[in-house]
């Protein structure tokens, strides 16, 4: 499995994109938050036009590696580069300039409560600049068009269903066509046939914007779903990499065990204690 | 030998916050110079006026009537005993204007607004929609704190003069209405013994109150702990730290401020010695 994670660092994961040149690249990420060990050297190479789906279970830092990508987290030992180019090395315009590439869909939706659905979508436009009212206007009509909620402009976040905060935050997350999207767990909390809706926007999004997808997931049938590639975070590293029939046919207990939704037999034993 | 241990992290831990606080608040400062041209700013702060002044007004006009009522009644007997009853504005007044106007309105201006503006902006940050912003190459310490900051530290002396005007007509009434004191010298020793330094002395300090207040208010909302509990935390540690800095910075620019006087102008007694 060493050798499988060390190739993660060398090898295009999917077929999309495997020639050309990295878009995002970690190396050697280290992360903790206080005594807590979160990452402990993350290699990643992101390709063009890839969607790479991580998954791990709870808490095992997927989203921690989403906020590295972005600059929302900075390594405590490592580096994180966008086309070849040291994050950390960028003054705060620099870092907000390049973050106008990303989308960035959070997992609760982080819609702002005080702002319409117009103007959440439109809140990225307005931070650009140098659109017009009725440009904007278009964007926002457009890109709730395309995750199918046209006509809810004026409601508030507070007024949606939970699968309809997460379409609206998708709108505002491709409001400025971005060249990465990142979604952080799309489907949690959502049931089945809203998880589907969701899983269908990724694919579609790629189709018609050609991004490059980084998904943060537990939800399996999503990543078999969208994942060009998967990667599987266990205790501070990558222990996978490879697509999804890959990943069907992996050996590794920890993956196994994932992937099938079985409990450990050291959280088992906990329980039989405990009762 | 663990207990040195434990005292020197509590006190690093009190040091980083402190200069986290100081780089939080210089941000602050640099952004409002920049944006106060700006008609962004002032259309952002339009609303934090409204939440700040209007809401704050009726707590603090009855907070200034309650001062003003006890300050009369308790201090009208003695000054009855030894025949200075008509100098009963001198003692009420110049005690609003200086002190309990702007101390006490900068207490119910933490409760009122502090708490409020670190609920929401806590809530903001558990939500990620702080991390939104930022992702969307937004800086919400120009969006969210610069204006509210600036709402506080312009309405506090606003609210300030209310809670004195009230408190002036509550005194007033007591000692006029109710006590007998004729009205006339009432005013008169009033006016005599009120300069305008007092009531400088008294804006002055407010601005402090509402800045400080603004400040410490967003910081809390800005670096609170994930959850309902961090954020309810949050907002009790911003009212608690709010009142001391009341308190601390009402110190410092009562002496400065006295030094200053008695070497601009000389010591002026209010009380003139028997004998």
């Amino acid at each position: 499995m060493t050798d499988q994670i060390q190739q993660a660092t060398v090898r295009p994961g999917g077929e999309a994109g495997a020639n050309a040149a990295p878009v995002i690249e970690l190396i050697d990420v280290y992360k903790s938050f206080g005594r807590l060990e979160v990452l402990r050297g993350v290699d990643l190479v992101l390709h063009p036009r890839e969607t790479t789906v991580i998954i791990g279970e709870s808490g095992v830092g997927k989203s921690v590696v989403l906020k590295h990508i972005v600059g929302l987290l900075r390594p405590d030992r490592g580096e994180v580069r966008y086309h070849g180019r040291s994050i950390g090395e960028m003054n705060a315009g620099e870092l907000a300039r390049l973050r106008m590439n990303f989308g960035f869909l959070f997992q609760l939706g982080a819609l702002f409560d005080s702002l319409t659905v117009a103007e959440n979508v439109g809140f990225p436009l307005v931070e650009q600049g140098r659109r017009s009212r009725a440009e904007i206007e278009r964007v926002v009509t457009e890109k709730l068009r395309m995750v199918g909620l046209d006509g809810i402009q004026s409601k508030r976040p507070a007024d949606l269903s939970g699968g309809q905060r997460k379409r609206v935050a998708l709108a505002r997350a491709i409001a400025l066509d971005p060249e990465i999207i990142l979604y952080d767990e799309p489907t949690t909390g959502l049931d089945p046939v809203r998880a589907d809706v969701i899983n269908e926007l990724i694919l579609k999004l790629r189709r018609e914007i050609d991004a490059t997808g980084i998904v943060v997931t537990h939800d399996m049938a999503s990543a078999n779903k969208v994942a060009d590639r998967i990667l599987m975070l266990h205790e501070g590293k990558f222990i996978f990499d490879g697509t999804s029939r890959e990943i069907a046919e992996a050996g590794d207990e920890r993956i196994r065990r994932f992937i099938e939704g079985r409990a450990s037999e050291k959280d088992l034993r906990s329980l039989r204690q405990e009762s | 030998m663990q207990l040195v241990a434990a005292i020197g992290a509590k006190t690093l831990q009190g040091l980083e916050a402190f200069g986290r606080f100081w780089v939080f608040a210089f941000q602050t400062q640099r952004l409002l110079v920049a944006d106060l041209p700006r008609a962004r700013l002032w259309r952002e702060v339009m609303p934090q006026f409204y939440e700040v002044g209007n809401r704050t007004l009726p707590v603090i006009m009855i907070t200034g009537m309650f001062v003003g009522l006890v300050l009369a009644i308790q201090s009208f007997d003695q000054l009855y005993a030894a025949g200075f009853e008509e100098r009963m504005g001198v003692l009420v007044n110049l005690t609003l204007v200086k002190e309990l106007g702007p101390v006490l309105a900068g207490v119910m201006l933490a409760g009122r607004v502090g708490g409020a503006l670190t609920a929401e902006l806590g809530t903001m940050n558990v939500t990620e929609q702080l991390d939104a912003m930022r992702v969307m190459g937004s800086d919400p310490i120009r969006h969210l704190v610069v204006p509210r900051f600036l709402a506080c530290l312009l309405l506090a002396p606003l609210l300030t003069f209310f809670c004195d005007l009230v408190g002036a007509f509550a005194g007033w009434l007591i000692a006029v209405q109710l006590k007998g004191v004729p009205s006339e010298p009432y005013w008169y020793y009033t006016a005599d013994a009120t300069e305008v330094w007092d009531v400088l002395v008294g804006f002055i300090k407010s601005v402090g109150f509402g800045g400080t207040i603004g400040l410490i208010a967003c910081y809390k909302g800005f670096h609170c702990r994930a959850g309902a509990a961090g954020v309810g935390r949050a907002c009790t540690e911003s009212f608690v730290a709010a009142f001391i800095a009341i308190l601390a910075i009402d110190f410092f620019l009562a002496t400065s401020l006295q030094g200053l006087y008695n070497a601009l102008y000389g010591f002026k007694p209010l009380i003139q010695g028997g004998g």
